[in-house]
């Protein structure tokens, strides 16, 4: 995998993938007797599975030694982004038909809805400093510590996820147990670094 | 002597550049197409479309409500039927799966002969009736809406018989004062059984009068055939004036009794669905709020009608009574 160019190709059109297949469904209206909710849920799931995915690469690089996936991170995470962009913007405008009173009572009446935008809106600044330059701008510490923010966004899905749900929550648990050995393999590190790695705490991102 | 190439690769045996690049522009068109066939294919199988249904048997003989009598009580609405295709394809039923798409395909086949329907506790002439004479009662069809809990509604042409017909047959004694609902408990045949989402078997109740309303049928088909496996077959409930998840599905046993029975999503969330669960606008849930509901088929929200709309025939059920409390 050393031709990184074409392997983020690769993984930006595959990212595509389920966007086109969606969109495809709902021009030719296979999308069930709610399209509303077909469509965000969709959306929805795909930002927690980005998510989950790009917060995966750091520790299986750390297990596995496959130095180079984790140069594909930014991109998952920008999915993730995407995906998190399109769940809103269906539930502001299909749901809500962009009325601001309807939303703030929304917000008010539906506590998952609130930490829903939560999670989004702390996605927001990190899709910001994604750059090259940003990460310059920023210095690699500082940009490092602000990408944390990352958990907190994926522990704002999946809570959300979870508040929705009326009684069957095995996928959120999923998503849940998925996290939380996550956070905790990073945790591990922290507390009983590798000697080999002592050194080198995050990976910021150069090309 | 540098440039002399080994003695053992024969210029011809060297892989021409041309072809070299042909070859690594091939594999990553293959790698593309892979990929992006693996990730649709892994995408479609988490995302189904929804499934195909066999069509039912259709009834002969049913009588359809008159519209100027039938509209004054309730039993048929001018407004648009939900197409067939949407109510077979979008169901709350998690005996066999929690995901509404999925219903269809998973309850694909489920046995409803032989079915019988026990009707016991306190009436005079306990009796268990079959599905053939289930079906001899004079068959009618009502045009209800449906509102889900959830914030979804349909307009759904049932065809049934009033649960008062039935309950005249059994005879309530004096101190019957509820009945209660019972659907099948098979996990071989509702394998979504087998897991804890909810307490099995499903249960609901009615208060006594609510049961004899003449607005409470038991359906036993929809669209003019027989009632799908996702909708409840051979014979469930129909209240339409309360949340759909009340209208118990797929009936074995009935039983009257003197004091208010258990029901299934009262015992999951007591604060969030009581045991009455009327459809009122003006009582959220409390997660999310009940006030609007989406039509299946239509784009924009409809305000929600207070008892679903069926207000001047079941309001008097409630008079003096504290809906918010009682919710």
């Amino acid at each position: 995998m050393k031709d990184t160019r074409f392997s983020k190709l690769l993984l930006f059109i595959n990212g595509l993938v389920p966007f086109v297949l969606l969109l495809w469904d709902v021009y030719r209206k296979q999308v069930g007797a709610n399209p509303l909710e077909f469509v965000t849920r969709t959306t929805g799931m795909l930002t927690l599975i980005f998510l989950m995915i790009t917060l995966a690469l750091t520790p299986v690089r750390k297990i596995t030694g496959l130095y180079w996936i984790v140069k594909f991170r930014r991109m998952v995470g920008l999915y993730a982004f995407f995906y998190g962009t399109l769940h809103l913007v269906t539930y502001l405008w299909f749901d809500r038909f962009f009325n601001l009173s309807s939303i703030a009572g929304d917000i008010g009446q539906r506590p998952f809805i609130a930490i829903g935008m939560t999670a989004f809106f702390l996605m927001v600044p990190l899709a910001i400093t994604s750059t090259n330059k940003m990460v310059k701008r920023l210095g690699g510490k500082r940009w490092a510590r602000l990408h944390k923010l990352v958990y907190v966004a994926g522990a704002g899905g999946v809570i959300h996820y979870w508040m929705l749900v009326k009684s069957d929550k095995r996928l959120p648990l999923t998503f849940g147990f998925i996290l939380l050995l996550l956070i905790g393999h990073r945790l591990f590190i922290k507390f009983y670094p590798p000697e080999s790695q002592a050194t080198q705490t995050s990976f910021i991102p150069r090309e | 002597m540098l440039n002399k190439k080994p003695d053992d690769i024969r210029d011809s045996e060297i892989t021409d550049k041309h072809l070299y690049l042909n070859r690594r522009s091939f594999m990553r068109g293959a790698a593309l197409a892979a990929t992006t066939v693996g990730t649709g294919l892994l995408y479609r199988r988490l995302n189904p479309p929804p499934a195909e249904t066999p069509k039912g048997e259709k009834f002969s003989g049913f009588a359809k409500p008159t519209s100027e009598a039938g509209l004054g009580a309730g039993f048929t609405v001018n407004e648009k039927l939900t197409p067939l295709e949407d109510i077979i394809n979008y169901n709350n039923f998690y005996e066999f799966s929690t995901d509404k798409g999925s219903v269809a395909s998973e309850s694909k086949g489920f046995l409803t002969k032989p079915w019988t329907v026990s009707v016991e506790g306190l009436v005079n002439k306990p009796r268990t009736f079959d599905l053939d004479e289930l079906l001899s009662f004079p068959l009618e069809e009502r045009v209800y809406r449906l509102r889900c809990v959830e914030g979804w509604s349909m307009v759904i042409p049932w065809i049934g018989f009033p649960l008062a017909r039935l309950l005249e047959e059994v005879e309530p004694t004096e101190q019957a004062r509820y009945v209660a609902f019972q659907t099948l408990y098979d996990p071989k045949r509702m394998p979504n059984q087998r897991t804890g989402v909810l307490d099995w078997p499903y249960v609901e109740g009615l208060r006594l009068d609510e049961a004899k309303h003449p607005l409470t049928i038991l359906a036993t088909g929809l669209y003019g055939e027989t009632l799908p496996p996702q909708d409840g077959a051979p014979i469930r409930l129909v209240v339409p004036w309360k949340y759909g998840f009340k209208s118990i599905k797929s009936i074995v046993k009935i039983q009257l009794g003197a004091d208010e029975p258990p029901a299934t999503w009262n015992i999951q969330a007591p604060n969030e669905y009581g045991f009455y669960s009327n459809v009122n606008p003006n009582v959220p849930h409390p997660r999310w709020s009940q006030a609007r509901e989406r039509r299946i088929g239509e784009f924009r929200m409809r305000e929600t009608l207070m008892f679903n709309g069926y207000g001047e025939q079941v309001a008097h059920l409630y008079a003096g009574m504290d809906l918010k409390r009682y919710f």
